[in-house]
């Protein structure tokens, strides 16, 4: 149907289409060629493939105590924004009043303002509550700005999951709980996985807080690949770059899976 | 001011809590006591801030009035922001547009390319083309081998190279939502145009375009609001040479330490925003992002 006035675009049209594309798509495989030089500079290889800076990559300290903080914060802030945007979501879902639309509406705000506003007021919270440079700073303020992708995964899934099941789950003897944890949540899983990845993908990826509320003890991942672009050339941070590519494709392609099972 | 209804029924006694809307609000609850404490308390910290450090009052504001390097920045903000979006929804339109006209299949293809930059991890986006727009980088050295200039063009570290990071950055976003507006446009329209004799193009300009407009106008005001507040790519590619307002605000704090003009910066930023959502949710429905209506 979408496509019934396909074929009638000139060629010119379609193939500007996809040099836009490959606009989008190319310079970002630039680092994989770079990660694997020969070189001791940011170039492409000269005289052979050499997998030395992956080796620096896994063999250096700083960059995986750096790894390993950001997944643990992740996987912190995540757990906490899959909860609360989950339930947020359902409950928003079945009362379907005013005011659970403006709930909706003002969990929207941490995407649409822009992250350097909320970073001054958490740098100037956290220092009256001593959390700058800890764990539970970053992942308290990740896990707050992650719940807007739960909340519209989750929603989405829940436009498509009849009430009446849920009515007939509580008019059989359910309780609330039984309802949630048995009906609720097993039809709207594909959706919840989904913010659940976005949620981590938001706090692996999180540069400005981190440079605000973070910086000695707590050095993540963005923050330590943001003082590797503007203090060296090392061709590190391009296998740095080219993994965390890998990591976000097979993420994606895990969400890609599960939507697909929902579909079939 | 952000739980209207919440803590009055919680508080409206316990014989309220077997009622059904009583449970569903303390579903939300935690997300809503969240945000509130750990987000919107902050920033309204920030707004507080902005008129009372360092004295009471509205000296901070007066800047925007006679403050030389302020006023610089905001144009410059303004300026890169007008040109990334115009630039960004040119060619989004472009895309969505082919997008709508394609096959099934190719349209995965097309969707693939669309989607998957845009959660690759901003740093890694900036880092490519810093390698690729850096004097002794890629484009640099290919022009360079093949003869079309001499000596290396200055690529980087100025507005062209953080316009082109920005560019590369919004087009998805920009992308989704003119494709959205597109595929409800009812293409027998266009074939009744055809019919009546309309030329291709006439077609296309008189009925087609003004169809779609919508979701251009809707995407551009997205990418817009995305494009202010953007830190990232415009501080890498920028080199502190252009300077935007969201790395002005963080040399504010974490370099000069002037609290007063990083909030009150963060204000107006927050403000013009504001506006600009205002006016979008005229023209859209954000419910629809809900999977509603």
């Amino acid at each position: 149907m979408i496509g019934s006035g396909f074929g009638n675009i000139s060629i010119m049209t379609r193939s500007l289409a996809w040099a836009i594309i490959c606009f989008l798509v190319l310079p970002i495989t630039v680092v994989f060629a770079v990660s694997v030089t020969d070189r001791h500079y940011l170039s492409l290889p000269e005289s052979g493939v050499s997998f030395q800076y992956y080796r620096n990559l896994f063999g250096s300290g700083p960059w995986l105590t750096s790894i390993l903080q950001s997944f643990v914060i992740a996987c912190a802030s995540t757990a906490v924004a899959v909860v609360a945007g989950t339930l947020c979501a359902i409950g928003c879902w079945r009362l379907g009043s005013r005011a659970s639309d403006l709930v909706r509406m003002l969990m929207l705000a941490p995407i649409m303002v822009p992250t350097i506003v909320y970073a001054l007021g958490i740098y100037q919270f956290w220092i009256d509550l001593r959390l700058l440079d800890t764990y539970a700073g970053l992942i308290i303020a990740h896990a707050v700005t992650g719940i807007p992708y739960v909340v519209i995964t989750v929603s989405t899934a829940l436009a498509g999951f009849d009430p009446r099941l849920e009515q007939a789950s509580l008019s059989l003897g359910a309780s609330m709980g039984q309802t949630l944890r048995l009906v609720i949540i097993p039809n709207i899983m594909p959706g919840v996985v989904s913010g659940l990845i976005f949620a981590f993908i938001h706090s692996w990826d999180e540069l400005v807080l981190a440079l605000f509320i973070a910086g000695r003890a707590v050095f993540t991942l963005p923050r330590r690949m943001w003082d590797g672009i503007n203090e060296s050339l090392d061709p590190t941070m391009a296998a740095v770059a080219a993994v965390l590519i890998a990591v976000t494709v097979s993420l994606l392609c895990a969400d890609a899976y599960v939507r697909s099972r929902r579909g079939s | 001011m952000t739980a209207p209804a919440d803590p009055a029924r919680s508080r409206a006694g316990r014989s309220l809590l077997a009622s059904p809307a009583a449970r569903y609000w303390l579903l939300i609850a935690p997300a809503l006591l969240l945000m509130g404490v750990f987000y919107f308390y902050p920033i309204g910290r920030v707004l507080w801030m902005s008129v009372t450090v360092p004295a009471a009052g509205f000296d901070n504001y007066a800047l925007l009035a006679s403050s030389a390097s302020i006023q610089r920045m905001l144009w410059t903000t303004a300026r890169i922001s007008v040109l990334t979006t115009v630039l960004t929804l040119l060619l989004a339109y472009i895309v969505a547009y082919a997008l709508v006209h394609s096959s099934a299949k190719a349209q995965r293809w097309m969707f693939l390319g669309v989607l998957v930059p845009l959660w690759i991890s901003v740093l890694v986006r900036a880092f490519a083309w810093f390698v690729l727009l850096r004097r002794e980088g890629l484009i640099n050295a290919a022009l360079m081998a093949t003869g079309v200039t001499d000596s290396p063009l200055n690529l980087i570290w100025n507005e062209t190279g953080v316009m082109i990071g920005m560019v590369h950055y919004m087009l998805p976003l920009g992308i989704l939502p003119i494709f959205s507006n597109m595929r409800d446009i009812d293409q027998r329209c266009i074939a009744a145009a055809r019919g009546l004799g309309a030329s291709r193009f006439e077609a296309f300009r008189r009925v087609f375009l003004p169809l779609s407009l919508p979701g251009v106008v809707g995407a551009g005001i997205l990418v817009f609001i995305f494009s202010l507040g953007f830190f990232v790519t415009p501080a890498l590619l920028g080199g502190g040479k252009t300077l935007m307002i969201a790395e002005y605000i963080k040399v504010q704090i974490l370099e000069v330490v002037r609290w007063g003009v990083a909030s009150m910066l963060a204000a107006v930023l927050l403000i013009v925003i504001g506006v600009l959502l205002a006016m979008l949710s005229r023209l859209v429905n954000l419910r629809k992002l809900f999977g509603a209506g």
